[in-house]
């Protein structure tokens, strides 16, 4: 074994990460002592100078509240709200901008859908379907609306890779819960389920879907038209945009049924004490002041990722992870979680002769920026019968260097801790 | 790279590989259970307090070399004194974690070697859960079990 050895030279197949990463203020040569090797991207994804430049020029120069002045920044403001939301739907594949309802980020969306889809249709004895992938996000917001009513949350198993088992998934559809939230990637293992036959499933059996698909556009194309699904959830910040701001999609007939997630200004149409009526989707979902520049700064990071050549991007993530993958299972005493054939930049792993914070503080101490947990997926940790992984996490503009970072830190957790 | 052997010193990680009294204590009437739920880390200590004083202490759980290392430390410094002397200890303890110039702290005796956790302030939890635990414990009286929770 040749734990330092570099890693292979890389086919760069059209796709020059240095040239993305020249884009990252973050990633200026010098700005970190040792380098930073910043694999914490299904965490959160640095940001390009063009979506800070845009949330910039908001503030500086035209900044204002959404749908209330009539002065001309006020207008100018509006136009570049709703122009990040036709961004964003268009980016998604929805056909219609007001099926886009901005909010905090894919937990609020997720949880706006347990309040005003799931919760009117919920009676006592009626289950939720998630998967054992699962964020906690798409777990709890469930279990607490089915608490207020006497529903249970089921679970759909995976297997020893990381791999939603769908016969399995098909039995529990035949059980007719009243929805399936599903993931589209998983955050802790990178497994990437395949949504457009799991809808399919979904929809033969009667069953709405709702997708948390955070971890899903930082890597390729989504289309939910295509998917099929019924709700879609996606935050900004783990795409290159700002925190604070991610978005529903609805199809538009199910948001044009349901009534509002929080009260307050600007989602109403008219308000006497006797009576109000709402207004129609999206405005409806957007109570009080929203994320204006964070939504600008989203429809800037969508633009940016849209000039981006992601099917070049996903062969350059592959490349590094399959590198980091081979590096890594040779290894002593280090094993690998979730190895699914289908997965994004993702490796999630344990030590022998380390815990995860232990190898994460060592990491750290090298310039390697990883997570270690349980990843907010607790059930899905049980399910492999571990604590907690150290989670190394690849972006596009994550480079073999990197890699090496990584091997170089791993072998020096060996040294300290390995007997 | 010195930094990290500052943290990780040969005591710490003879303590977490073999961890001393580790289990539950003979006939134990005190016990709690620590938790912190950011990083999972779990443990339980017990003790048999009798006239003040501890006479046995272990603790079982499982968690980082850091937290597995304190908490074995700290059944060994706290075992055959008395609570007072045990609450005392962890209030020194503490300041050793937290404080840029601690001051006088006394014998600490081989907690010392923790003072390593100062320059990665995001583990002094690790290396106080087991102490927030005992003092939980020691504060619940006879035959009572508590949680407690680093967040």
């Amino acid at each position: 074994m040749q734990p330092l050895a570099q890693s292979q030279s890389l086919p760069e197949v059209g796709f020059d990460a240095a040239a993305v990463r020249a884009g990252f203020p973050i990633f200026a040569p010098g700005r970190f002592e040792p380098p930073l090797a910043y694999l914490d991207n299904a965490a959160s994804a640095q940001k390009p100078t063009v979506v800070l430049e845009a949330v910039d020029r908001f503030y500086r120069g035209y900044y204002s509240n959404v749908h209330r002045g009539i002065h001309p920044i006020a207008a100018r403001t509006d136009a570049a709200y709703e122009a990040a939301r036709r961004k964003v739907a268009d980016w998604l594949g929805a056909a219609r901008a007001d099926e886009i309802v901005f909010v905090r980020g894919a937990t609020e969306a997720l949880n706006l859908v347990a309040r005003s889809f799931l919760r009117p249709r919920l009676a006592a004895g009626d289950h939720v379907l998630v998967s054992e992938l699962e964020h906690h996000s798409n777990i709890v917001p469930w279990q607490i609306v089915c608490e207020e009513v006497g529903a249970e949350v089921r679970a759909a198993p995976v297997n020893d890779r990381g791999e939603l088992i769908l016969e399995e998934l098909a039995q529990r559809l035949a059980a007719g819960p009243k929805l399936l939230a599903v993931t589209h990637v998983s955050n802790a293992l990178g497994s990437v389920v395949p949504l457009a036959t799991v809808v399919e499933m979904a929809h033969a059996a009667g069953v709405p879907v709702v997708v948390d698909g955070a971890q899903a556009v930082p890597h390729f194309r989504v289309d939910v038209a295509e998917l099929g699904c019924d709700f879609y959830a996606v935050s900004g910040h783990k795409m290159f945009g700002p925190t604070g701001i991610g978005a529903l999609y609805g199809r538009r007939e199910l948001l044009a049924a349901m009534p509002p997630y929080q009260g307050g200004g600007s989602m109403i149409r008219s308000v006497s004490f006797e009576k109000t009526t709402y207004a129609p989707p999206p405005t409806r979902f957007e109570a009080g002041t929203p994320h204006v520049a964070g939504a600008i700064g989203y429809g800037a990071a969508v633009d940016w990722l849209a000039g981006v050549d992601l099917e070049a991007a996903a062969v350059h993530e592959a490349a590094l992870l399959a590198d980091a993958t081979a590096r890594l299972s040779a290894v002593p005493g280090l094993r690998i979680i979730g190895t699914a054939a289908h997965k994004v930049g993702v490796l999630s792993f344990v030590m022998d002769c380390a815990h995860p914070h232990d190898v994460g503080t060592v990491l750290a101490a090298e310039g390697v920026a990883v997570r270690a947990g349980h990843h907010c997926a607790e059930p899905l940790m049980r399910r492999f019968g571990v604590p907690a992984t150290t989670r190394a996490s690849f972006a596009l503009y994550n480079v073999p260097s990197d890699v090496d970072a990584l091997v170089r830190g791993v072998h020096k957790v060996r040294e300290i801790f390995g007997r | 790279m010195s930094d990290l052997r500052e943290l990780y010193q040969e005591v710490i990680l003879d303590h977490s590989r073999q961890p001393r009294n580790f289990g539950a204590a003979a006939e134990a009437n005190r016990g709690a259970r620590g938790d912190n739920p950011l990083c999972g880390d779990q443990l339980r200590v017990s003790l048999r307090v009798r006239g003040g004083m501890v006479e046995d202490v272990a603790f079982e759980g499982s968690g980082c070399a850091i937290s597995m290392a304190s908490a074995s430390l700290m059944t060994q410094a706290v075992k055959g004194h008395t609570v007072a002397e045990a609450e005392e200890l962890f209030e020194r303890f503490h300041r050793l974690l937290t404080e840029e110039e601690p001051g006088e702290l006394g014998d600490l005796g081989k907690l010392e070697v923790f003072s390593g956790v100062r320059e990665f302030p995001i583990r002094v939890k690790c290396a106080t859960l087991a102490w927030h635990t005992l003092h939980a414990a020691l504060a619940r009286g006879d035959d009572g079990e508590v949680e407690v929770s680093t967040e």
